[in-house]
């Protein structure tokens, strides 16, 4: 026997469900799309440093706007070619983990952004211990990696897969510092709170009073999600990687997790660091009533572009680092810059400096 | 230890990682030098060393003399010459092939050349579909010299002066 309450119950559940499944498709559908086209501005903007023009020969001639952005069409061309593409299973490999293990490296990569604000109120899930979670999200990756490598069957996957292991690891622990930093800067693991403590002007933001940390904190995530300089993992010329036994669509998924991860380390450091969604011009007379009416939601996007912008960068400047020099960094130099600017930090908050504790 | 604080100092503060950034900084807006290779070309030198052909003289007559100083300059050994007399008592090539799976395209034979016959031309855009496409007889390249006959002349003049 149903009665009309558990049936309205019922009803309401199956709503939110259904609400909450929307939301998350309008995260996620625009956020591949981002992976895709930062492929593309990777290519182009590297090619520039490199004064060349980069991928200029795909237009999307269907589409009145773009038509004419030469190389426009490169990320679609690049997807229809991986997926035509065969996978290949080594006859050794656990089939099964072979298979998950591409997949349990974009899921955390996805799942972390259900608590990112996009602008003041614009979250998926407002819970208070988002940067816990974060935290907790970005550590699962590692995993991908790790049974990547042992799935394969292969000593050269495995071995690939210790090294970049043992490098997400180490620079897990400076980063989990800096975000100390940012906790105790905030009081709040909230993400929305910590966006909400840096409100004044641009210099209010904690990217100023935590700024060993907000370098720390971002070359960090540069190692962290296996980017130039610290690509041990695809340092194809000289060193091969825990994905060596991938082909096609599964070799693929791997990237797009590389990718939606530096996007994710890009907008928590807009988060963390650069104010989120408030605007730079807060606090200037002229200027703040000037640029009002724009949204938050295009701050925090020109931000975590910014931040991405330095990720290609980095990558068409530095040479890549050799390993036992990326332990060096990591455990020699990050984690004691962190831990005495912690301390400092401290000292800032018990003399209430201003303008960030006042 | 000045130095040595200094030096400290410098990498804490990633001096040289910036001067790094803004190297690459700067070159993001220099103009690019790429070439859309089949939209747009280099410009070629009159000395371009491309595909091999056998001038004639302008009355029609064959320059090659059969001397074989390019056979015996080839570094690669990719040219073979049998020589006989013609009917008319003057001394040609029966056979004159060049070899372009052998050939390195160092000019040598050119320059060996006393009557310019053998020549390189501005064609390097070929390709050989079966065994023997890249073998160039003497009738290709006196073909060949002749299809491009009033670039190489007009070339050999423009660099004649420096000769």
């Amino acid at each position: 026997m149903i009665t009309e309450k558990t049936e309205r119950l019922i009803m309401e559940t199956f709503f939110y469900l259904a609400t909450t499944l929307i939301y998350i498709l309008i995260i996620v559908i625009p956020l591949m799309l981002c992976v895709a086209y930062l492929t593309l501005a990777e290519r182009k903007i590297i090619g520039y440093m490199q004064v060349r023009i980069g991928p200029n020969r795909v237009n999307l001639s269907l589409l009145p706007l773009i038509r004419n952005l030469r190389g426009f069409g490169q990320p679609i061309a690049d997807a229809v070619k991986l997926m035509f593409k065969e996978i290949v299973i080594p006859s050794n490999a656990d089939r099964f983990l072979f298979v998950i293990a591409p997949i349990l490296a974009i899921g955390p990569a996805l799942a972390a952004w259900a608590v990112i604000p996009f602008a003041d109120g614009w979250v998926l899930s407002d819970i208070n211990v988002g940067l816990l979670y974060i935290l907790a999200m970005t550590s699962i990756g590692v995993y991908g990696v790790i049974i990547a490598g042992w799935a394969s069957n292969s000593k050269y996957a495995f071995l690939g897969a210790l090294r970049s292991a043992a490098q997400i690891v180490s620079y897990e622990i400076a980063m989990g510092f800096a975000l100390v930093g940012v906790l105790m800067a905030a009081s709040s693991l909230n993400l929305g709170e910590i966006v909400s403590a840096q409100d004044g002007s641009v210099l209010h933001w904690f990217w100023l009073p935590l700024l060993p940390l907000f370098l720390v904190y971002f070359i960090s995530g540069v190692a962290e999600t296996n980017r130039a300089p610290f690509d041990v993992v695809e340092g194809e010329s000289e060193i091969v990687g825990f994905h060596v036994e991938y082909s096609g669509m599964l070799f693929a998924v791997f990237f797009l997790a590389e990718y939606a991860n530096m996007i994710l380390i890009s907008a928590l450091a807009t988060i963390m660091f650069l104010g989120g969604w408030l605007s730079p011009f807060q606090g200037i007379p002229l200027l703040e009533t000037l640029f009002a009416w724009v949204p938050g939601l295009f701050w925090f996007v020109a931000k975590v572009a910014f931040c991405l912008f330095f990720f290609l960068w980095f990558r068409a400047t530095f040479p890549r680092y050799r390993y036992d020099q990326i332990m060096r960094l990591g455990w020699k130099v990050f984690i004691p810059i962190t831990l005495v600017w912690i301390v400092v930090l401290g000292l800032f908050i018990l003399m209430k400096l201003p303008p960030w504790f006042a | 230890m000045k130095n040595g604080i200094a030096n400290y100092i410098k990498s804490l503060f990633l001096w040289e990682l910036i001067k790094g950034l803004r190297l690459t900084g700067r070159y993001l807006f220099d103009k690019k030098i790429t070439v859309q290779y089949p939209d747009e070309e280099t410009p070629q030198s009159h000395r371009f060393r491309g595909r091999h052909a056998l001038r004639r003289y302008p009355n029609g007559e064959e320059r090659c003399i059969a001397c074989k100083l390019c056979e015996a300059v080839c570094p690669a050994l990719a040219i073979t010459i049998e020589a006989a007399p013609r009917e008319d008592g003057t001394r040609r090539t029966t056979r004159y092939e060049i070899d372009l799976t052998k050939c390195i395209f160092c000019g040598f034979c050119e320059e060996s050349c006393p009557v310019d016959s053998i020549v390189e031309t501005r064609i390097f855009e070929y390709h050989g579909e079966q065994r023997g496409d890249l073998l160039m007889t003497k009738e290709k390249l006196l073909a060949e010299g002749d299809k491009v006959e009033q670039q190489l002349a007009a070339d050999r003049a423009y660099d004649a002066c420096y000769r």
